[in-house]
């Protein structure tokens, strides 16, 4: 099985189109990260003015940590689309380009190739996700200091996070996308089992992303008893190692729910995957 | 055949909605066989080997090879199987030798050096480290012959191996097949429908039409069945025919030829027609048999498309 594993990470990693989401990353992380600091920490100023008239701050609030909830803030709805580019592709792609004649002939069973290309999806997920924050946060930090770390939360409420806290929240907080991920990452490998071309997998896990999200958003009261079991209503789960105290049980929950999604996802594709007939 | 099989269908049979592609076809491949699997295209060929090689479940019936289930124990019987599949593809981004490992690791990891040697025999050695998607068509079809050896397996499976190669590449397939089952004693099923590729290296086949068997047996004893025919050429021919008239009982059909007359008959009459032919000065220059696969071929798979 570990041989079989290797081959797929090989597969997987020597391909440059695994590369394209990790590229757009590099390129969009210290975009934001040089614009923040060249704005100078304005918009922070902004967004405590109502505070600052009661309170006095002291010390860098505008600091790395900040910086880099924020690129988590406004990433996280974009992050799916790269992990299901490779997610996608992992049996689709086998089929485009005809190599499931050269893999399938073997004295091997599907069962352990489809194992062996999911481990390799949720590793990829997990390396891109911990990229996107090993990026994130080193260079925030790197360019503009450590500090606490203000935060509104919902409500307005003000939460500050001393700084010897911060790491291991957001330690917890990757920890979380890193599960969120990999749910997005099953279904669009459970697509990948139906389809014999990448780019369908993709769109369809799209599809469901967005039309679940709108669905959660809906402040319609017929959807108020489903919308909890929609996955997308705790794809903000890593906001919630930042509140105090920790909503664990709603962690617990979300946690839950993603797993039993990548379970059905996963069962899935294994189940099609298995009685595929291979005409390509 | 006292030999146990190496390959066997039972009543297999593949179905796509109301469609059968192939319909209870039982095959029988024995050890040392060159299998030629003759069909027109669409009769079902590739549709076979795919469920032979696992790639297609079946409808019906099962595959054993080497004795052994494809259902109920694929990994064992696919073991000492190697094959080509219509179109060689492989991980174009990959060099042929990180296309081996891969194949190699599929079957446990082989050593670096059979890699080497399986691409040395198909003439790639040179070009090992380069990667697939530079290789030409030929080149492609060449890997594909050897990611099928890499195990060193006892049976080959080759389907049209040598589809758009030119009439060289062709001729090298040709030949290293002929050297497989001469030299290294491969069991080999040969798909193709190029008629004198299967007559050159076969010597057994079977033909199916519309998905179901045809005909089945060694290649010699299959072209002796039936009916003979023959050209004979010499002169005058205007003689010849009249000698052939005089005994129309032994000949059944005849027709002029451009080098001669072409006569259908029993193989038994031959030499009383040859000896007619001289005793009446018919110069003779020859008594050609013109039985040939293509021929047969065309007997079987017309005779099934009138029926």
């Amino acid at each position: 099985m570990v041989r079989l594993i290797f081959v797929e990470l090989q597969k997987t990693f020597l391909k440059k189109r695994t590369y394209l989401g990790f590229l757009i990353v590099l390129i969009i992380v210290p975009l934001i990260e040089v614009a923040m600091k060249l704005e100078g920490g304005r918009f922070v100023t902004n967004a405590f003015r109502s505070v600052a008239r009661d309170f006095v701050l002291v010390g860098n609030l505008f600091n790395g940590w900040l910086v880099s909830y924020q690129i988590m803030n406004s990433l996280w709805v974009h992050i799916p689309l790269l992990v299901s580019f490779v997610a996608g592709d992992q049996l689709a792609g086998e089929a485009t380009s005809g190599t499931y004649r050269l893999i399938l002939t073997r004295p091997v069973s599907r069962t352990r190739i489809f194992l062996a290309k999911y481990f390799t999806v949720v590793l990829y997920t997990v390396v891109f996700v911990l990229f996107l924050a090993v990026l994130s946060i080193g260079l925030a930090v790197l360019l503009l200091g450590r500090g606490d770390l203000l935060l509104f939360s919902r409500g307005g409420q003000i939460t500050i996070l001393p700084e010897g806290e911060v790491f291991w929240r957001f330690a917890l907080a990757y920890l979380f996308a890193c599960c969120s991920m990999i749910t997005v990452s099953s279904i669009a490998f459970f697509f990948s089992s139906f389809v014999e071309n990448a780019i369908g997998p993709i769109v369809a896990t799209m599809g469901v992303l967005i039309t679940f999200m709108v669905l959660t958003a809906l402040p319609v009261e017929v959807l108020e008893s489903v919308r909890t079991h929609f996955f997308t209503y705790y794809l903000d789960i890593w906001q919630r190692p930042f509140e105090d105290p920790i909503s664990w049980e709603r962690i617990a929950t979300a946690l839950l729910y993603f797993a039993g999604y990548s379970i059905v996802a996963v069962a899935g594709a294994w189940a099609v995957f298995l009685r595929k007939d291979i005409l390509s | 055949m006292s030999e146990h099989p190496i390959l066997e269908t039972r009543s297999l049979g593949k179905r796509y909605g109301s469609r059968w592609a192939v319909r209870d076809l039982n095959l029988l491949v024995y050890p040392g066989d060159v299998f030629g699997f003759l069909g027109p295209n669409g009769a079902g060929k590739s549709t076979t080997i795919r469920m032979a090689l696992s790639l297609i479940r079946p409808t019906t019936g099962e595959v054993r090879l080497f004795g052994r289930s494809l259902r109920s124990d694929r990994s064992a019987a696919l073991r000492s199987v190697g094959g080509i599949v219509e179109r060689p593809d492989f991980y174009g981004y990959l060099s042929a030798v990180k296309n081996l490992e891969i194949v190699g690791a599929l079957y446990g990891g082989v050593p670096a050096r059979r890699i080497w040697e399986v691409l040395e025999l198909v003439g790639l050695k040179e070009r090992g480290n380069d990667r697939v998607k530079a290789y030409s068509h030929g080149m492609k079809q060449r890997l594909g012959i050897a990611q099928a050896l890499l195990s060193d397996p006892e049976l080959v499976v080759l389907d049209e191996p040598t589809s758009g190669l030119d009439p060289q590449g062709m001729k090298e397939i040709r030949e290293l097949i002929i050297y497989l089952a001469r030299e290294k004693k491969k069991t080999i099923i040969l798909s193709s429908h190029l008629l004198n590729e299967i007559e050159m290296v076969a010597t057994r086949m079977a033909i199916i039409n519309k998905g179901e068997l045809k005909v089945q047996g060694a290649v010699q004893d299959l072209l002796k069945s039936g009916e003979y025919r023959v050209l004979i050429t010499g002169e005058p021919l205007a003689k010849i025919g009249s000698v052939l008239r005089r005994h129309r009982r032994l000949v059944r059909a005849m027709e002029p030829a451009e080098t001669g007359m072409m006569v259908t008959m029993d193989r038994e009459h031959v030499p009383t027609i040859a000896a007619a032919l001289v005793r009446a000065n018919v110069r003779l220059s020859g008594i050609i048999p013109r039985r040939s696969l293509e021929e047969y071929f065309l007997s079987i798979t017309e005779n099934a498309t009138e029926s």
